[in-house]
């Protein structure tokens, strides 16, 4: 960052951080839901087409959630709703 | 961040001279410049107008003041003289002799006055030292630095990193952490303690930024370094009084002079808002316990309800009576010593009673809501403070009572039998143990009532602090008092 708005000190003793681990991924797919995430990147969709189109030729549901820009991280609700339908998630890096 | 690299100056052999177009002397001496540059290298540094001097050739902006913080500008005009690209000699104001003897010419300026002071440099303006050394010199700040991003609001990176209470909190940006290190004369780097419940090192350096972030002035910095010191004595127990699931928080009573010095407030709303010496000191405290020491809500901070004194409890004791003891001079401080306590609290109880008027009414009084700390039934189970207002205060005083007197009385109105508050009584499931059903049975400890007195003019009203339960075992946990050194 070459032009930063301000220069903070850390307040913390810095000792310590925050770990958490990855959730166990599922052993497998049959009967969940996948969400396919793109990330506002151009040709997002292409990628998470194909996934899509594999996914669901196996039996698997998938749903599609798409950030409006790579430049913010994901709103609330996209967040929210991947949380709550989906048991796993491929996001889109794409380019 | 990086020091941006010393360069102050392009002249090996010559002069600089730094000046502004708004200071009079810098006006008058033009001439004298023009000729100097007649004869020698020169480079003038221009604090506020890069057209000024216009008789000059070589000017340089300095808007910035870079170089006038890398010359170590005072005053301008200042003449530099350079030999081999090292200061040799520099003259601040105007003196014709002083000039003469730096540029080695005669009859400068002849027809100028013999002498002109000059100006303050901007690079010494308030707040300018410490915002310039952020920019363009070396810190010596430890602790890390974050970048915030261009467009990013400096506060919400605050929270966004969890170094807030809840409340907005000031951005410690490097600058700010000097001046508030300019507060105190101890080293940066010097360790204050451990602070739990991380038992994390805390230095001078991270009790400024967090006083920075509560929002402290430079000069509350030696009272609230006492204060963190007085925490960390192991018998304030502050792990357990941050973690327990009770109300508990620090409550911080000052005495002596520095209240007033630091202008906090014992009066009205003494307990509220409305203070920046009360509430940012106690927030200080708070904000250590949370980003040093770890002692996040919800986390290992496992208060059932917790208590807005967790925010910040901090206040000064009324001293105003010369006739009354002080909170601190009764806890073993010599009178008209800076000292501070430090009261495992649970919040405020009001206290009503506006139609006793005798001693004797009032301390029976004060000990039917004294007794609700905790809980009526329990006994010697935790310590409380008591704060007298003015009109209560005056009752005792009119009567000729003092502190000992109003103590002793207190403790003899706080005992009741123990069939009374044995577990089970009245049908009461909450209570003290059978066996002492035969006592009389006292509310508190000797040691467990604290009074001070403190609140506004108007209103027979006094406050109750009840005490943390950690009080019960008293050799293990209690009140911390300590004289504070400025």
């Amino acid at each position: 960052m070459s032009d930063p708005a301000a220069v903070l000190h850390d307040p913390t003793s810095e000792t310590t951080s925050e770990i958490r681990p990855r959730r166990t991924p599922p052993a497998d797919l049959a009967g969940k839901v996948v969400a396919l995430q793109g990330i506002g990147k151009a040709r997002s969709s292409e990628f998470l087409d194909h996934i899509e189109d594999r996914l669901n030729r196996r039996g698997i549901e998938t749903i599609r959630t798409e950030k409006a820009t790579n430049a913010r991280t994901a709103p609330i609700d996209i967040l929210q709703r991947i949380a709550t339908e989906a048991h796993a998630v491929v996001q889109a890096l794409a380019d | 961040m990086s020091a941006t690299p010393r360069d102050p100056c392009r002249v090996s052999d010559g002069f600089v001279a730094v000046l502004k177009a708004d200071c009079p002397t810098c006006r008058l001496i033009e001439p004298v410049l023009s000729r100097i540059e007649a004869e020698a290298a020169l480079v003038v540094y221009t604090q506020d107008d890069p057209g000024f001097p216009s008789a000059v050739t070589d000017r340089i902006d300095d808007a910035a003041l870079q170089h006038s913080f890398e010359l170590d500008i005072e005053t301008v005009p200042t003449l530099i003289r350079f030999e081999g690209g090292a200061e040799v000699d520099r003259t601040e104001g105007w003196s014709r002799s002083e000039w003469e003897r730096v540029t080695g010419t005669e009859g400068l300026g002849s027809d100028l006055p013999e002498h002109r002071p000059g100006c303050g440099s901007k690079s010494v303006e308030p707040g300018a030292a410490e915002a310039l050394r952020a920019k363009f010199g070396d810190t010596g700040i430890e602790a890390r630095s974050v970048a915030v991003g261009p467009y990013a609001d400096p506060i919400e990176a605050c929270f966004d990193r969890g170094w807030t209470d809840g409340l907005p909190v000031v951005p410690p940006t490097p600058e700010r952490v000097l001046r508030m290190l300019a507060g105190t004369p101890r080293a940066p780097d010097e360790a204050v303690g451990r602070i739990p419940p991380d038992l994390a090192e805390c230095t001078v350096e991270k009790v400024a930024i967090n006083a920075v972030l509560a929002g402290c002035r430079p000069e509350f910095m030696p009272l609230l370094l006492g204060i963190v010191e007085a925490a960390l004595v192991p018998e304030f127990t502050l792990h357990a009084v941050t973690c327990s699931t009770c109300f508990s928080a620090p409550v911080i009573i000052v005495n002596g002079p520095i209240a007033a010095r630091l202008g906090m407030n014992c009066g009205l709303n003494v307990l509220g808002p409305g203070n920046r010496a009360n509430a940012t000191i106690g927030r200080a405290l708070n904000l250590l316990v949370r980003n040093v020491g770890g002692g996040r809500p919800g986390e290992i901070d496992r208060a059932t309800f917790g208590s807005a004194s967790k925010f910040t409890q901090c206040f000064a004791e009324d001293e105003s009576d010369p006739d009354w003891e002080p909170l601190s001079v009764s806890r073993g401080i010599e009178p008209g010593v800076d000292a501070v306590t430090l009261f495992q609290g649970e919040g405020v109880q009001g206290f009503i009673d506006q139609k006793s008027r005798t001693p004797g009414e009032l301390t029976r009084s004060l000990a039917l809501s004294l007794f609700a700390v905790g809980h009526p039934r329990l006994c010697e189970w935790a310590y409380a403070l008591l704060l007298l207002s003015p009109e209560h205060y005056a009752i005792y005083r009119d009567a000729g009572w003092g502190r000992g007197e109003i103590t002793e009385a207190l403790h003899d109105a706080l005992h009741r039998p123990g069939s009374e508050l044995v577990a089970g009584a009245g049908g009461v499931g909450e209570g003290i143990e059978d066996e002492r059903a035969g006592e009389s049975v006292p509310k508190f400890h000797a040691d467990g009532l604290l009074i001070a007195r403190a609140g506004g003019p108007a209103g027979l009203f006094s406050a109750i602090l009840a005490g943390w339960p950690g009080g019960r075992a008293r050799e293990d946990s209690h009140p911390i008092t300590r004289r504070i050194i400025t």
